[in-house]
């Protein structure tokens, strides 16, 4: 039982996981997009219709993340070519995404999706409790994994991210000193596309393999709020989403052993926990605020 | 974000709604739905009623509808938009959507409003209900006779009598097959959300139940039932295309007839706010075909079924014992409408806490 509910936490939060990271590294370089939510669910119905087509779940994956970075790209046109507000772009982003993705994916609605397999080492798969927790997931856990290890490896010990960091700080000075700020932005907003598709294919082609109008529930706003109280670091905002996971999945076990905690409350804990654990450890206020891009959500016209 | 996105499309059908109403001089019907039309549940439902309601009526009507429309206040802004882009009867087909929908109706006395599976009426709100218990009995009576375990699971939304009838039912005809068998019930705060709804299924499985049924709209924990080899029903619509191996049957609602009916009646000026609350017999709802099921217990279903549109079997058939060991009718009645409308109590043999 013990290995099922880990499986079912990790299963809970990989979407969380590409979704926020994929969003950290937009912010990070200085743009808010509040369209995360629009992206996942276009990334969903792309990712299933795909797989339905063809078959293959993980022509399903790239064609989520096409979906994801066609309509970061418009995010990216809009706010940092056309200089529209942030905040009101991402936001119809958002509404967009939802909408279209209802749209395309009409006809796609009441068909059994095509699931990605897990792994399977015969041998170690089979180990009690950890086997499949370690060696029994599908593949895209383990890349949201790698996504994770490779951000944080990218952001803090590459010329890229540490440019990348600069734009997100002070988009005039690295202007100054040479940088193209929009195409560092353009990029990592693209790249927050990808990872919102992938998180949305996630949930149509793994956690429930269907395509359902707005399935993606509210799950981009979480990834937003994830990235904010993980403090823009990779390894919290993971740590984050695995609390958020663990305690929505850990609430449901409580209901179903029945003892007796109001259900409401229950469901709000998942919520409150991750705040209270984000906030705990990101409690170091100086540290907070040289990991906040300083920037966050201004627009860049350079002078000439 | 709902909100937004409920007032958008509200702004959408009161534009289309206008430039219509300017074309021709139709009857113009009008829905709310709580979820997506095409949600493959409950919503998809009534849609495939107002279809129907289309097809049959023809010329005679037009008909439009308002998605995803958040239970609560947001749901009069989407209600009023609709009384005045020229709807002339609006079916709100959410429990939720109760005191929004009475509230609107005072400020359009003209307009009819039908308001699906609640308890208030005014001069112009009807309500419809169907008696989904009906088949949650025979669901129950299955589930006792299929579970080795003993224990079934339960995914329910929100603690509203329509809910709690339902799992009240449920544990009665399973009751009626064996006295001691259990439930277990999650609630996910929620009518639509596959994620969570399946990660409900997986914790029940997980504690050891081996069947489960849902009071939720998507067909996600049958996929995790079938995903286990285990088995459950389907809420709403048949959902065996999801679940051929897992799925024993499935409550699915037939609106269409009624709604035909309700506009038809305004058409022809008879329209008066009823209390109507359709069961089985009146094929306002339907059992999806028996599957994955022994010979005997298929006869015995279909034997209740055929009792339950008889009346010679009422699912609420005293003696009904409260969870606290109270008894409310004794043998030889059964509950009465209004007590059962406002249900907000368990049966003994559930262990869960009634949320209040």
């Amino acid at each position: 039982m013990l290995e099922s509910i880990l499986l079912t936490v990790i299963t809970a939060a990989t979407p969380l996981i590409f979704a926020a990271i994929g969003e950290l590294v937009a912010e990070r370089s200085g743009v808010l997009n509040l369209g995360v939510e629009g992206m996942m669910a276009m990334g969903a119905v792309a990712g299933f219709a795909a797989a339905h087509v063809t078959g293959n779940p993980m022509i399903g994956v790239l064609a989520a993340i096409v979906a994801g970075v066609v309509m970061a790209a418009l995010f990216g046109i809009v706010t940092l070519v056309f200089v529209a507000n942030q905040v009101a772009s991402g936001l119809a982003l958002t509404l967009f995404g939802l909408g279209l993705s209802g749209l395309i994916g009409d006809s796609f609605v009441g068909i059994p999706g095509v699931s990605v397999p897990s792994l399977n080492i015969p041998g170690l798969t089979d180990l009690p409790i950890v086997g499949r927790v370690i060696f029994g997931l599908d593949p895209l856990t383990y890349l949201a994994i790698a996504l994770t290890i490779g951000v944080s490896w990218f952001l803090f010990r590459t010329r890229g991210g540490l440019v990348l960091r600069a734009v997100g700080d002070s988009h005039g000075s690295a202007h100054t000193l040479g940088y193209d700020v929009i195409r560092v932005r353009f990029l990592a907003v693209l790249f927050g596309g990808a990872c919102a598709g992938v998180g949305g294919a996630y949930l149509s082609l793994v956690y429930t393999p269907q395509w359902t109008e707005a399935m993606t529930a509210g799950r981009g706003w979480i990834a937003l709020a994830l990235v904010v109280f993980g403090t823009w670091l990779p390894l919290r905002v993971f740590i984050g989403a695995i609390v958020f996971g663990g305690v929505s999945i850990l609430q449901l076990h409580a209901q179903a052993f029945g003892i007796g905690i109001p259900s409401q409350f229950l469901s709000a804990l998942p919520y409150l926990t991750t705040i209270v654990v984000l906030v705990i450890i990101s409690r170091n206020r100086v540290l907070v605020s040289t990991n906040t891009p300083a920037a966050l959500g201004q627009s860049f016209v350079p002078d000439r | 974000m709902k909100k937004v996105l409920s007032a958008a499309v509200a702004v959408i059908a009161l534009a289309a709604g206008m430039s219509a109403a300017e074309a021709a001089d139709k009857l113009k019907a009008c829905w709310v739905y709580v979820g997506p039309h095409n949600d493959g549940g409950y919503s998809e439902g009534h849609d495939k009623g107002r279809l129907y309601a289309q097809e049959k009526l023809g010329d005679k009507i037009e008909t439009t509808y308002v998605e995803n429309v958040a239970e609560g206040p947001d749901a009069e802004r989407a209600i009023e938009r609709l009384a005045r882009s020229g709807c002339k009867i609006i079916f709100t087909t959410s429990f939720g959507f109760m005191d929004p929908t009475i509230k609107v109706a005072a400020k359009f006395p003209d307009v009819k409003f039908e308001h699906a599976t609640g308890f208030k009426t005014a001069p112009n709100v009807g309500t419809y209900n169907s008696r989904f218990y009906e088949g949650r009995y025979i669901q129950g009576q299955i589930a006792a006779k299929q579970s080795k375990a003993g224990v079934a699971g339960y995914i329910v939304s929100f603690p509203i009598p329509e809910v709690v009838m339902g799992i009240d039912a449920f544990m009665l005809g399973a009751q009626s097959v064996n006295p001691d068998f259990k439930v277990k019930i999650i609630w996910v705060n929620s009518w639509f959300d596959p994620a969570k709804e399946a990660d409900a299924a997986k914790a029940l499985f997980d504690q050891g139940v081996d069947i489960i049924t849902q009071h939720t709209d998507s067909p996600a924990p049958l996929q995790i039932a079938q995903e286990r080899g285990l088995h459950g029903f389907g809420q709403a619509h048949d959902m065996i295309q999801f679940a051929p191996k897992a799925q024993y049957t499935a409550i699915v609602d037939t609106w269409g007839p009624y709604y035909e009916k309700r506009i038809n009646a305004v058409l022809d000026g008879t329209w008066k706010p009823e209390q109507s609350w359709d069961g089985l017999k009146d094929g306002i709802m339907q059992m999806a075909p028996y599957t994955n099921l022994p010979d005997d217990v298929v006869a015995m279903a279909k034997k209740t079924q055929a009792d339950i549109e008889s009346g010679a079997l009422h699912p609420f058939k005293g003696p009904i014992v409260k969870q606290d060991g109270t008894e409310v009718i004794p043998a030889g009645q059964n509950l009465d409408d209004g007590t059962l409308l406002g249900l907000n109590w368990y049966v003994k043999g559930i262990d869960d806490k009634l949320p209040q």
